[in-house]
């Protein structure tokens, strides 16, 4: 458990320096003048065309679940990767099949476009 | 009973000569307080560095106003921008807007925590290092999106949605790179002595150094895995958002990016959180494939360096912080060379490159890795 109090106390750290930093300004700046201009958007120099929370698209939410898929399979590799001396030949052969499984799955996903253009 | 005193021996000689384990509690304020600063500085130099390598290579001056030789240019532009208003844009969400860079930065200065700068120079020396700082570094997209969404702005959504595409593209190869050296078969196993520092769990960063002790710089990793190498290069380079997969930044294409609505201090943290995360991604390639700390020119007998690099004397340690850092500053100059040498890549192009060939290529290396090791037993 000691070796866990060096991480709370370098957390409580960054925290303190990261929103020491953020709340800096505002000693500074009690009373600042801000006006329209200053404050909207920036949209070189014309004024916003429309709502900035429009449609995204949806690849980018299409990349999202790919990574978590992804990322499951890796978390699911660290502790097989890790005891691997002692589950030899069985232990290998059977992450084998749960990568088999998946690589299908990639493969499919490759075919029909998902990783495309973008 | 053999192995029960062994193991208490090791124990107790452990807690007695750790230079930083000895104590729970607050006395760990001091190295906290080292590393923080010793990481300030670093990124000062950064800085500098930067600044300095990229005038050469577009052959004109870097700064030299500012202190001698420009030293001092990080701090004066620090300075410069505590010191402007704090722009909350209007109709914005605050909330996301203020804490986006907060968190960008404290992901990446949580990734300090389990580098080793020495034997026993680590913050904490946990059996699941390597993982922790890509386990942290996946909390980084989070702060980007914050920011791109709080700031009320289509370039800033933009941007702020490819920057966490990006990020998150790139974490998967990372992760297999680094899967694949901390897999470790040991040849003594069950009915040998196990050493101290080899429990059954264990992706420590230390370990990983020490894994590449032997036979000086012929020891290093990046022997042993050299696509492992090109490919973690790569994707910390994009982890980090440098050229050339700086689209999330890219001046032509999307103003700044997730950055356009920032001012002052906050814009400060994200410029701080981009060359934090170089300095960090420099120091884990040290660490998982040049060897870290060890002086690593071969077979020359150094016995008496050898036993300066296990004890804790000052001039051991500095000696071992100083290979580290060489090592570190290494891969800064190349990382910095190739921002000001190489195009943008544009963003269909990039997560082609991570998704279609980084995966299959890094998942290829593991299982290669595997194999082999499964093989030669």
């Amino acid at each position: 458990m000691s070796e866990f109090a060096p991480i709370f106390i370098y957390l409580g750290f960054s925290l303190l320096v990261s929103l020491i930093l953020v709340g800096l300004p505002f000693l500074f700046f009690a009373n600042s003048s801000t006006y329209p201009e200053k404050l909207s958007a920036y949209e070189c120099g014309f004024d916003p065309f429309g709502d900035a929370r429009s449609r995204f698209d949806i690849r980018f939410y299409l990349v999202s679940i790919l990574f978590i898929i992804f990322d499951l399979e890796v978390t699911f590799f660290f502790p097989w990767a890790i005891s691997l001396n002692k589950i030899d030949l069985f232990g290998f052969w059977s992450m084998m099949a749960f990568l088999l499984i998946l690589t299908i799955g990639f493969l499919y996903e490759w075919k029909r476009g998902a990783l495309d253009w973008e | 009973m053999i192995i029960d005193t062994t193991e208490v021996q090791t124990i107790n000689s452990f807690s007695t000569s750790g230079f930083f384990k000895e104590v729970y509690g607050l006395i760990w304020i001091i190295p906290i307080l080292t590393l923080i600063l010793e990481i300030t500085i670093g990124v000062l130099v950064i800085v500098w560095l930067e600044r300095e390598i990229s005038a050469a290579i577009q052959q004109r001056i870097g700064p030299e106003y500012a202190g001698p030789l420009g030293i001092l240019q990080a701090i004066a532009d620090g300075t410069k921008l505590l010191l402007k208003e704090d722009l909350l844009p209007s109709r914005g969400d605050i909330r996301l807007f203020s804490v986006g860079p907060s968190i960008a930065v404290i992901s990446v200065l949580l990734s300090y925590l389990v580098i080793p700068f020495g034997y026993r120079l680590v913050l904490a020396d946990l059996g699941i290092g390597v993982f922790l700082w890509i386990a942290i570094s996946s909390i980084a997209p989070i702060g980007l999106l914050m920011s791109g969404y709080g700031s009320n702005n289509k370039y800033s959504f933009s941007g702020g949605l490819r920057a966490a595409a990006q990020s998150i593209s790139y974490e998967i190869p990372l992760t297999l790179c680094v899967l694949s050296i901390s897999l470790r078969l040991e040849i003594g196993r069950n009915d040998q002595v196990v050493l101290p520092y080899d429990s059954d769990l264990d992706s420590s960063t230390v370990d990983i150094v020490e894994a590449q002790s032997k036979y000086g710089f012929w020891g290093w990793n990046l022997w042993r895995q050299p696509i492992g190498f090109l490919v973690f290069l790569i994707s910390s380079l994009a982890e980090c958002e440098r050229l050339p997969f700086d689209l999330p930044e890219a001046e032509e294409e999307l103003v700044a990016g997730y950055q356009t609505e920032y001012s002052g201090i906050k814009y400060a943290l994200f410029y701080l959180a981009s060359y934090l995360n170089l300095l960090v991604s420099s120091l884990f390639v040290t660490v998982l494939y040049l060897g870290g700390w060890n002086f690593s020119i071969p077979y020359i007998p150094i016995p008496e360096l050898f036993r300066i690099n296990q004890m804790a004397g000052i001039f051991g340690m500095t000696i071992v912080i100083f290979i580290t850092l060489a090592k570190a500053y290494l891969f800064l100059f190349i990382s910095i060379t190739t921002r000001w040498t190489l195009p943008r890549m544009r963003i269909d192009q990039l997560l082609n490159l991570g998704w279609k060939f980084l995966l299959p290529i890094s998942l290829g290396n593991l299982l290669l890795t595997t194999s082999s090791q499964l093989v030669s037993l």
